[in-house]
Order: structure tokens, then C-alpha cells, then sequence
């Protein structure tokens, strides 16, 4: 029997967090950009919020199976938009990243995020079995590989590298023979030194460089460099919002996109920094909740594609913008200035909430 | 969060062979794991903010505050810019540019360095301003003078340390350095700043604020090939200014070098036959468009355009009444005179309406329309040959008014004739062939038929430019194969295009061509012994008889132009070359001109085929030779 859904049974908290931590993303484009020819940033990121807000009603209100059901359809789009953006997209930032749709530019990898989390989530749920075969193992890794290679060569390695993490964790969940887990781990172990020794430190940073050049384009290492000099300007307390002096004197490049937690953490300090990826660690554990009450594989295996996706995200770019990680230009979530990544971030979370709503379907 | 039991479900799907629940039990585990992994990524990021802001605080703020990552552009030197023989024409010398960087800019110095660079403030706060609405990054120091004097160089190094003058950067340059007295200046053209206009075009786009690039002539059309890309250095500098860690460095690519096809003897030749007068010369090898020298007088010294050209400077050049920034060989568009008859001729050949026997008679003028149109002098009775050799104007009317405008106009436009020669420089004119199309939608006038008359002698509306009537009729003698003129040795030459002219037409025109220099024709001072050189003098009119009688002033100010076209030899033409001298008075005045850079083509291929130890050459040789 179909159950009443309403307002009421939405994950409130899961709502109230992530519209906080976009809240904290307006302020910062804000403070990043005024005076800037970016200026009008800050606005126009709040109507991606609520289209994204739009978006994220819209994706609770269609029963998740029914969007399981259109996954070849979804899939042969998405495969299809990335040859296009290849193919004819705009040439930003020397990658082609971007394609124009009604006067607006889009970036279809956002979405085929979206994608892949339903493909792997309806893969695993029909496997009827409480371990993947090898023969599954090459199936789904094929089929994710289409779409994270096409975006790869976009090219765009972060986004290519977070596909990847919803298949691990979708494969990791649904059950790998331990034989297998450590036949992969032996090949990656043995297959990455190889190569990584062979070439030189600088050979080593260009490589990133050159597979993604919109990471760095006045000098590798430069991007780094003043990022981490702007985190450390913050000390404890932070310089306080648009009194940041690498934010503020530009030296922060990209400073309400790929880089805005540099600036966030140049303004807001420690403290800052600790509130912000406090909320975000609530946001997972809440979307983890919802994998953990979901009324089927299916809705546990979305749930949790959502988690790892956000959570790789946050690693690699807060990583990134602290120096943990090498550079590779992916946004952070909900707060970085953009509106194809907003949108499929809010997309996302309505399939959180439309898992959520189904738990006691029967 | 701890986790949360969740509520189970009966699957209703049973398979024959096992049973199957789809409940989530069995990852409840694996989830625990991705909690924890959750916590382990967190911990490990807020780690690394606290190395950064709490542990590393004082070394990161000082690094903010004072230390200071200094960007030290290496500018790439522009290829060099060399003649058909390897011999440099664009050299390059070293030098030394003033950069201040916005970063450590104090505003109270700006005095003072512009009183030690000879410089007014305003001319210091420009640039810093661009840049600023440019939204260069601040870190990047802003070129503010070129070619510094060897008292600034001093200035700048007694002041240059960290302490007092933090914002001077000098950076060491390649300049360019061009030939003196205004050699080849047009088709060479100059170098300079990019300037903001130019940046909001789509040409210049791709550079930015503080780019030499260049603005005209072929150092503009190729300033892609021969720019390179310009280099940086990073360094970390402390508070005393040392370098204390060189970063990274990305090295400068040289711009490419550009071989011309223009021989600089023959340049030469043609820059001193021209000197002090106004005018041009294109000389072109018909068999493949190559441009052998381009001359256009009074030229310009392009030297001055290296560092920024000084107001005074400009002025002089731009209020110049003789316009000595302008391409003459490639802008000037005159009426060809008498050099389009061979054009008529040929039309008329090949259309049948002239017969070359049939003879007209000149009585020294002839009335067409009710006007009566005068001729040189009173040549008799005259037919194709002897009118082309002494130039018989009435001969060229009658034929002209016989063949109507619409065919002469056919077959000058078959020619080249009103259609740029697509030369591989910026600007080119493209000249016009009078129609009465034409006439109709430039004038909303019909065409009248005494305006022919006119056309048929290379009068009235029509007008060429050097270039177009060297390639137009070096292309016919050739027997009607017109190559695309081309300044760069090495190109890709298109395709020609052709005409089908019957080889006894051509044979005919050239027979007559030749006589203008050996028969004792309008071109007889153009002949050297044991040359064949063919030509066409033509004396164009620049304003009316009627007004030239009336006003004796503008009469001597508006001289006729005199032209000559001269090619050699006879038979599958290896050079031809157009000689245009504005008020010149005749064309005859104009074939030793001509004639000269001929006698220097040949001269110097006996030279090459008759191997001896000294070449005679205004320009030695490379060594590498």
C-alpha cells in the first residue's frame, strides 16, 4: 500500500545542513569576489540554490525504482552528451568541459555523476547475491569506464577519479571476494610506482598539469603555494570575512571556485574550518542513516554511491587547497561557485530524501 | 552517529534454486567501515588545516606578510627576419626593460622613478592602471619602459634593492633592431606594445598587456610564427630581496626565424633608385608569385617604434602630407594609364573585335561622343604593334569604343584587376575595375558610353595599386597563369589561376611590349644591350586638362604619375617589375627604374652561374654559404 508522502517526511536535518553550508558558499563567493568581474557571483549562485532546491523536489517525488527503470535510457544520454561535449563543447580553461544549452553552459560530467550512482546502485541490486562475481566485476567496470573515460579526456581528471569512487564503494558494499580486493590492490600497488618512479618530480607535477591544464595556468605549484599561504594566514581565528589578504589581493587564484575553502579558511581561521567540515560530516553520516534505513539494496546502494561521492569530493578538493592532495580541479560541494555542480549536488540529495520517504514501503 | 537498526523486509522474490532476501543486513558491517573511513578522512583534513594555521602559523604569515613570491618574466626573443639568401634583414639586439610590480608598489615613489627614467608620473600610473582593470594578477610586474638609456640602467640599478625601491624589476630584452634609412620598412613593418584597442579586437585577443606584437606590415601577419612564448621564473624572495628558493622556471620559446623571398640586392637597387622621390616598386617572379623586392617611398624608420615612439615623433609621421607610414607598393591606387593597354589589347585579341593588321589613323585627337579626346602627339596611321610601342591613345580609343566596357571590364577583372592579390600582408587595396554594374550601385548612375573612351587608355575610374599591375601583367605575359604573390620563402604556393589565352595573343602584345623598349618606343630608355626587356610606360592623369590649364599651382602639385612595367626575358618572364613614381611627370622617367633592378636580377644570376672568388654584392654573404 502506497504510503502518504509529504513535506513532514523529508530529512529536515539532512535539508537545514546542506542549505547552511550553502549559505556559508554565498558568503564566501562573496567575499572572494566583490570588486571583482565576478561580482554578481554571489547572486546568481543563490538562484542555482533554488533551482537546485527545485530540482532535489522534484527528484524525491518519482519512486527511485522508477528512475532505476530508465537507467539504459539515462546512461545512452549521458554517454551521447559527453562525445558531444568533446566533440562541440566550449572551450573553457583549455579544457572542454562545457556545453551551451539555451544561452547557458552546462557541465554534463556533473550529471552523468547522477548517472553512474543509479546505474552501479540498479547493477548491484540485481545481482540476487551476496558477492560479486568477477564476470560483474568487468561488467559494471566496463560500463563505468565509457562515461570516466570520456571525461577524463575532457579533460577532467577530479571529476573522473569521484565517478570512481561510487563504483568502489558500490562493489566494496555489494561483497568482493578478499582474493580479489588484494589481486586489485597488488595490480594498482605494482602498476603506479613503476611508472611514478620512472619519471622525475617536476615530470611528476607537470603530469598533472598537462592530463588537467586548467589546474595551473601560470606555473605549476603556484596554485599550491598560495593556497597554503592563505590557509596559514588565517591562524586560529581567521582574518574575518573579505579582510583576507591573499583572497582579497587576488593572489588566490580561482578563489570562489576550485579554491574557495582556501579562502574560507584565510577568513574564518581553524574554527572555520572545523565548523565547515563538521557540517559536512554531519551531511554524510546523515545520508549514511538514510543507507542504513533504506527498505531495499537498491535505496542502500543510492544512498551510499551519494556518500562516497561526497566524501571524495571533499577529500580531494579540501585536500587539494591544503596540500594533502595533488591538484586536480574539481569544486567543492555545495559551496563552490557554479551552477551545473549545485544542481547535481541538490539533485543528489533528492535521492537521499526519495530514498527516505520509501523506508516503510512494503 | 550510532547506527540505526533498519527495518526489515521479506523479499518476495524466491528463485528455484536459493533463496534470496533483499534486505540490507548484509552490508550493515560494510557501512560501519565506510563511517569509519568517513572519520579517518575528516581527521586526517582537519589535520592538515592544523599544520597550516596552528602548528605552521608564524612561517605562513610571514610568508603572507613580507616574503613575497616574486615572478621574473623570461621574454622570448622574436625570430629573426631573414632575405631569399639567408642574409639577416630583422636582427634583434639585447636590452633591458623597467617592470614595476603592483605587489610592493609604494605610490610615493612613482615621482621619483619617472624624474630618473626621464618619464612624466602620468606615464607610469597609465600603464599600473591598465593592468588593474586588466585584472592582471599583482604578482606579475607591469612593463612600464623599453630600451632602457644607459644613465636610466644606472638609475635603476642604484636603486633596485629590496629595501628601498621594492617594485623595480629589471628584465633583460631582446629588441628588435631594423635596418637603417627605412630599408624595406613597409614590408617589414615594426613591433610595438599592444595597446588596449587592439586587445578588444579578435586579431589580438589572445595577447596581453605589455606584448610586443607586431602592428603592421609582416611582422604583424606573421607575429604568431615569429613571437614565441614568453618564459617565467618564480622565486622566493626574503625580506633583504635575495632569492632564497628559485621555484620553478619555465623557459622561453624563441620565436621562429622567417626566410622572405625578397633578394636584398635587388631591394637595394630599387630603395636607391627611388630615393627622394614618392612612389614604389614590386618586383615579382610571374613563374611563382615570389615578391623579389617591395620598395614604397618616403619610408620611415622603424627602429623608432621599438621603444614607445615619441609623441614628436608620431606627429611628424602621421602629418607628413607624403604619408610615409603607407604602403605605396600594396595601398596607392592610381589610374594605370597607358600600362592597361596591353590588357585591352588582349581582350580585344581574344574576343576577335580587334584585328592586329587593321589600321587607324591618329590625327593627334579624335572626338567620340561629342568630345574630343587629345593624344600625345599625331602619330598617322598606326596599327596593334606600333600603337602599343608609342603609346597611340586615338588607336586605343577607337578600339575601346568597338569592344564596349563591358568586355574590357571582363577581362580586366580576369586579370586581377579591382580584386586584392591576396599578397601575405595586412591591408592590401584592392583597386577598381569601372562597370557599369559597378557604376549603377556605387553611383545610382547609368553608364555613359564617352566614359570608355577613358577606360580604354587606363583613365577614368580605374584604378591598380603596384603590386596588383606587376602580378595582373606579369601573369598575362606569362601567357595568362597568374601565381598569388607571396613574401615568405617556403610557403605553400596555391594553385595559379588560369586563362586561356591563345599563345599567338600573347605573342602579339609582348611583340609590342618589346618594341616600347627596343623599337624606340615611349620605353626606350628602359633597354640594355643584350637583355630583351619588355615593358609598358603609362602616364596617368590626376586631374583634367581643363583644370590643369586653369590652376597652374594644383597643375605642378598634381602631376601626372608615371609608371613603368618592365619584364625580362622575353619568353617565359623570370621577373617583372612595376615602378611607381608619383608625379614623376611621364612614364619614361619611371624605366630606369625598371630597367636598373632588372640589369641587378640578371646581373647577379651571371654572377651565380659563373662561380668566381669574389661576389660582388651590396651584402656579404652568411658565412655558412
Amino acid at each position: 500500500m502506497p504510503r502518504y508522502r509529504s513535506f513532514r517526511d523529508l530529512d529536515w536535518p539532512l535539508l537545514i545542513i546542506s542549505l547552511i553550508i550553502s549559505a556559508l558558499g554565498v558568503m564566501q563567493i562573496y567575499s572572494a569576489t566583490h570588486g571583482t568581474k565576478w561580482h554578481t557571483a554571489w547572486w546568481k549562485q543563490i538562484i542555482w540554490i533554488l533551482i537546485g532546491l527545485a530540482l532535489m523536489w522534484i527528484t524525491t517525488s518519482v519512486d527511485y525504482h522508477t528512475l532505476l527503470g530508465q537507467v539504459p535510457i539515462l546512461y545512452s544520454l549521458s554517454v551521447l552528451g559527453l562525445i558531444a561535449t568533446v566533440a562541440i563543447g566550449r572551450v573553457a580553461f583549455s579544457g572542454r568541459r562545457w556545453i551551451s544549452v539555451l544561452g547557458f553552459s552546462f557541465q554534463i560530467s556533473e550529471f552523468v555523476k547522477v548517472v553512474i550512482i543509479l546505474m552501479v546502485a540498479r547493477y548491484l541490486s540485481e545481482l540476487k547475491s551476496d558477492e560479486v562475481s568477477l564476470r560483474d566485476l568487468w561488467k559494471l567496470g566496463g560500463l563505468v569506464a565509457i562515461p570516466v573515460i570520456l571525461v577524463y579526456y575532457q579533460p577532467d581528471l577530479g571529476t573522473a577519479i569521484t565517478c570512481l569512487s561510487v563504483l568502489a564503494a558500490g562493489i566494496l558494499l555489494a561483497g568482493l571476494r578478499w582474493q580479489y580486493v588484494a589481486g586489485i590492490a597488488l595490480v594498482c600497488a605494482l602498476a603506479l610506482p613503476v611508472g611514478w618512479y620512472l619519471i622525475k618530480d617536476y615530470q611528476r607535477a607537470r603530469f598533472l598539469t598537462f592530463r588537467d591544464p586548467s589546474l595551473d595556468p601560470r606555473g605549476a605549484g603556484y596554485q599550491v603555494i598560495q593556497s597554503k599561504i592563505a590557509i596559514g594566514h588565517g591562524g586560529i581565528w581567521g582574518a574575518g570575512l573579505t579582510k583576507g589578504t591573499q583572497t582579497q589581493l587576488r593572489f588566490l587564484p580561482a578563489a570562489h571556485n576550485d579554491l574557495i575553502f582556501s579562502g574560507f579558511a584565510e577568513e574564518h581561521g581553524f574554527v572555520g574550518v572545523v565548523v565547515a567540515l563538521g557540517l559536512y560530516f554531519l551531511l554524510l553520516m546523515q545520508i549514511v542513516q538514510n543507507a542504513q534505513t533504506a527498505p531495499d539494496r537498491a535505496g542502500m546502494y543510492i544512498c551510499m554511491g551519494v556518500a562516497a561521492l561526497l566524501l571524495c569530493h571533499l577529500l580531494v578538493n579540501v585536500g587539494m587547497v591544503a596540500g594533502e592532495m595533488p591538484l586536480t580541479g574539481i569544486p567543492l560541494p555545495l559551496m563552490s561557485a557554479g551552477g551545473s555542480i549545485t544542481m547535481s549536488v541538490f539533485v543528489m540529495l533528492g535521492l537521499v530524501n526519495n530514498v527516505r520517504l520509501r523506508r516503510f514501503a512494503s | 552517529m550510532p547506527p540505526v537498526e533498519p527495518e526489515r523486509r521479506q523479499s518476495q522474490e524466491m528463485t528455484p534454486s536459493r533463496l534470496f532476501k533483499d534486505d540490507t543486513r548484509f552490508a550493515l558491517g560494510r557501512i560501519a567501515v565506510f563511517q569509519y573511513l568517513s572519520v579517518a578522512v575528516f581527521l586526517i583534513l582537519i589535520g592538515g588545516f592544523w599544520v597550516l594555521q596552528i602548528r605552521d602559523r608564524e612561517f605562513n604569515s610571514e610568508l603572507a606578510d613580507r616574503n613575497r613570491i616574486k615572478t621574473v618574466p623570461l621574454l622570448a626573443p622574436r625570430g629573426k627576419i631573414l632575405d631569399r639568401d639567408g642574409r639577416i634583414i630583422v636582427d634583434n639586439h639585447s636590452a633591458f626593460e623597467f617592470r614595476i610590480s603592483r605587489e610592493t608598489l609604494k605610490p610615493e615613489h612613482i615621482a621619483a622613478i619617472a624624474n630618473g627614467l626621464n618619464m612624466t608620473p602620468e606615464e607610469i600610473r597609465t600603464p599600473l592602471a591598465r593592468a588593474e582593470s586588466r585584472h592582471i594578477p599583482k604578482y606579475f610586474p607591469v612593463l612600464i619602459k623599453q630600451e632602457l638609456t644607459p644613465s636610466e640602467l644606472a638609475f635603476v640599478e642604484s636603486h633596485n634593492d629590496r629595501d628601498t625601491f621594492p617594485e623595480m624589476e629589471l628584465v633583460s630584452s631582446q629588441s628588435r633592431l631594423y635596418p637603417q634609412s627605412g630599408l624595406a620598412a613597409h614590408v617589414i613593418g615594426y613591433v610595438g606594445e599592444v595597446s588596449d584597442q587592439e586587445l578588444n579586437t579578435t586579431e589580438f585577443a589572445k595577447y596581453s598587456q605589455g606584448d610586443k606584437v607586431g602592428k603592421e606590415g609582416l611582422e604583424r601577419q606573421y607575429n604568431d610564427l615569429l613571437m614565441g612564448i614568453d618564459g617565467q621564473r618564480q622565486v622566493e624572495v626574503d625580506s633583504l630581496g635575495r632569492e632564497r628558493t628559485k621555484m620553478k622556471s619555465q623557459e622561453a620559446t624563441p620565436g621562429q626565424n622567417l626566410q622572405l623571398t625578397l633578394d636584398l640586392d635587388l631591394q637595394a637597387v630599387a630603395e636607391l633608385s627611388m630615393e627622394g622621390r614618392r612612389g614604389a616598386v614590386v618586383a615579382l617572379d610571374p613563374r611563382t608569385g615570389e615578391v623579389l623586392a617591395m620598395v614604397s617611398r618616403p619610408a620611415f624608420d622603424p627602429n623608432l617604434f621599438t621603444r614607445r615612439i615619441s609623441k614628436s615623433d608620431w606627429k611628424e609621421l602621421t602629418d607628413n602630407p607624403d604619408n610615409p607610414l603607407m604602403n605605396r607598393a600594396i595601398q596607392a591606387q592610381f589610374a594605370p594609364g597607358s600600362t592597361f593597354k596591353p590588357i585591352v589589347s588582349i581582350a580585344g585579341l581574344e574576343t576577335g573585335m580587334l584585328d592586329p593588321a587593321n589600321t587607324v589613323y591618329c590625327p593627334g585627337s579624335a572626338t567620340f561622343y561629342g568630345h574630343t579626346f587629345k593624344c600625345d602627339e599625331v602619330h598617322g596611321t598606326v596599327d596593334l604593334h606600333h600603337a602599343i610601342v608609342h603609346s597611340c591613345d586615338v588607336y586605343f580609343f577607337t578600339v575601346g569604343n568597338r569592344m564596349g566596357i563591358e568586355r574590357i571590364a571582363e577581362y580586366a577583372q580576369l586579370a586581377g584587376i579591382g580584386k586584392k592579390t591576396g599578397i601575405d600582408l595586412p591591408n592590401e587595396k584592392e583597386g577598381l575595375m569601372p562597370s557599369p554594374k559597378w557604376k549603377l550601385r556605387a553611383q545610382r548612375e547609368k553608364w555613359y558610353a564617352g566614359e570608355t573612351i577613358s577606360v580604354a587608355i587606363g583613365q577614368g575610374a580605374v584604378m591598380v595599386t603596384p603590386i596588383q599591375l606587376a602580378s595582373v601583367l606579369g601573369g598575362l605575359v606569362s601567357g595568362g597563369i597568374w601565381y598569388k604573390p607571396h613574401l615568405v620563402k617556403n610557403a605553400r604556393i596555391d594553385p595559379p589561376r588560369h586563362a586561356d589565352f591563345h599563345p599567338e595573343n600573347v605573342a602579339t602584345v609582348v611583340s609590342g611590349m618589346c618594341g616600347v623598349v627596343n623599337e624606340g618606343g615611349t620605353g626606350a630608355s628602359a633597354a640594355i644591350p643584350g637583355l630583351e626587356i619588355c615593358g609598358k610606360t603609362g602616364t596617368a592623369q590626376r586631374i583634367s586638362n581643363e583644370l590643369a590649364k586653369s590652376n597652374k599651382a594644383l597643375a605642378l602639385a598634381m602631376r601626372d604619375n608615371g609608371w613603368f612595367v618592365g619584364f625580362a626575358p622575353r619568353e617565359n618572364p623570370e621577373i617583372v617589375v612595376v615602378a611607381l613614381w608619383e608625379g614623376g611627370g611621364k612614364g619614361a622617367f619611371s624605366a630606369p627604374i625598371v630597367r636598373d633592378v632588372i640589369k641587378a636580377y640578371f646581373d647577379k644570376k651571371a654572377r651565380q652561374a659563373r662561380p668566381g672568388p669574389t661576389q660582388l654584392s651590396l651584402f656579404a654573404e652568411p658565412s655558412s654559404h
